[in-house]
């Protein structure tokens, strides 16, 4: 969301394996375009697994690389703080965006629980007819044998259908909220806005398009879509107009983004694996636990960020008050002490649940039991049509160290 | 060794062996009871170990950590005897111990 993002792209990059640790950069956007970023990971894990960067686009920041440390970060949320922002980029203070992932106890749980309920099991058990006939109805649409971008055309149409029922949003504009989405966390260099002026305007375009729709719930008892709980729930209920934006764009982002990009990372993964989609097509029972192993090998959030609230200690690094505290989860679900053979993409690996992209403590997704059944059900869907979706040119990677995903997925169906 | 009886949700019953010093998620995992899903692996940050413990039971197993309730306290599913199954360890006292399973593990 900074211009400072951008002059990484006249860089050139250096060697993984000889650039002295403090020049390593480990934040370079770029590197999660051109999907060279792995080594530089590895490296801080064998060699400074709590790592201090004193200088970056983004400022000093720590950067915690190994699982357990994760695990320490992420489930001590009265040392290290969410307040004030989650990504290694800090908030805009000319156009602050609360929202409840960004915000400490008590608010936060308040605010959680009031929404948390429309992707509780039982409302998912409502919801997986739907998924079904939605993920089977955009399969069959598609062309056989022709070169479709599986982004478009299934990872985020899926999604986007998803995110309209849960809003209870105007079906045929259901597009408008992968476009918000991408808005909301794209990088300056993308090309998707102008300018920052002009990156504001569309998300208070949003506001205003989800006012309206408060509006026309705020004097309706019992709607169960995200709009009419937060409408009505205590602490949601006089929440002033920005913080309303910023809710929204977390349920958007967090319902959108790492869904999507963990249906095309799939694809990608069995092509680059062909035992492994062997494997799924003798056995389709394997799908849940597939459904981990991809969410773990994609991790489609790269990070989360902390801030230290008090003077505190992890590996013998003094982490002081106020320090920018960055859990990168693409490292540690790659941790050789933490997972078995990470490198490897095994749909039948055992704990396969056991990753940290979903995060762990107070702020673990609460979307994590609809993305792994949307997940299921749309492999289960294209195990019943498709030989095989095959991968047949290259993806192509966002730029962005927050969001690791695909814009394309070149593939080519084949029936069964 | 102490015996811990798991009701799943569907009533089916599972009684099975736990080991002294280990926790009531590891005898459900170690014997592949269904509806433990244990995504932290026992750390008391995912609440994935969710049981409802037995009322009469209640008193013996004892009340959540502040971290263990901070955790229960997100979930929908949490009942007044909510407990995380990787948080209560197995001892001679809970021999006999009843626990029912969520519907759902959050």
């Amino acid at each position: 969301m900074s211009e400072a993002i951008d002059r990484t792209a006249t860089l050139t990059d250096s060697d993984p394996a000889t650039v002295p640790l403090d020049r390593i950069e480990i934040w370079r956007p770029d590197r999660f375009e051109n999907y060279t970023f792995w080594p530089y990971f590895a490296r801080l894990r064998k060699e400074d697994p709590v790592h201090y960067t004193p200088e970056s686009p983004y400022g000093a920041f720590w950067s915690i690389t190994k699982f357990d440390d994760i695990m320490h970060v992420d489930t001590h949320h009265e040392i290290f703080s969410s307040e004030g922002g989650i990504t290694i980029e800090d908030d805009d203070p000319e156009f602050e965006l609360p929202m409840f992932i960004a915000m400490d106890p008590p608010k936060h749980d308040l605010q959680r629980k009031t929404v948390s309920g429309v992707v509780a099991p039982p409302n998912l058990a409502k919801l997986e007819g739907t998924i079904r006939e939605r993920a089977g109805r955009i399969l069959d649409s598609l062309p056989v044998g022709e070169t479709i971008n599986w982004v478009d055309k299934v990872s985020i149409e899926l999604t986007a259908q998803m995110l309209a029922t849960l809003f209870d949003f105007p079906f045929e504009d259901r597009r408008k909220l992968t476009y918000w989405s991408d808005m909301a966390v794209a990088d300056a260099s993308s090309g998707l806005y102008e300018s920052v002026d002009h990156q504001r305007a569309e998300l208070l375009a949003c506001l205003e398009y989800f006012t309206r729709l408060w509006n026309e719930r705020v004097n309706t008892v019992g709607g169960n879509d995200l709009i009419s709980m937060l409408a009505h729930g205590e602490s949601t209920r006089n929440m002033p107009p920005m913080e309303y934006l910023g809710n929204l764009i977390l349920l958007i982002v967090g319902g959108n983004d790492t869904t999507r990009n963990s249906i095309s990372g799939g694809v990608l993964a069995l092509n680059q694996n062909p035992n492994e989609y062997a494997k799924l097509r003798a056995n389709p029972g394997l799908i849940p636990n597939m459904v981990s192993e991809i969410i773990r090998w994609q991790t489609p959030l790269s990070h989360m960020r902390r801030r230290a609230l008090s003077d505190t200690e992890l590996r013998g690094k003094k982490i002081k008050k106020g320090d920018k505290v960055v859990m990168w989860y693409v490292s540690g679900n790659r941790d050789e002490e933490a997972i078995e053979n990470p490198e490897a993409f095994l749909i039948d690996r055992p704990k396969a649940r056991q990753h940290l992209s979903f995060g762990f403590g107070i702020h673990r997704c609460m979307g994590n039991r609809l993305a792994e059944m949307q997940l299921r059900v749309v492999w289960e869907e294209i195990l019943k049509r498709f030989r095989m979706v095959e991968v047949v040119g290259e993806p192509v990677r966002v730029r962005s160290n927050f969001i690791k995903g695909y814009s394309q997925l070149p593939v080519r169906l084949h029936r069964l | 060794m102490p015996k811990i009886k798991f009701i799943e949700h569907n009533g089916k019953e599972h009684v099975v062996d736990g080991e002294i010093g280990h926790s009531v998620m590891n005898a459900a995992i170690d014997n592949l009871v269904p509806g433990i899903d244990a995504d932290c692996g026992g750390e008391c940050s995912c609440a994935t170990c969710h049981v409802i413990v037995d009322e009469k039971w209640y008193p013996v197993v004892g009340k959540p950590s502040d971290q263990e309730e901070s955790m229960l306290d997100m979930n929908p599913e949490r009942q007044p005897t909510s407990r995380l199954s990787c948080q209560i360890k197995v001892r001679s006292e809970i021999d006999g111990l009843i626990v029912r399973l969520p519907q759902f593990q959050i």
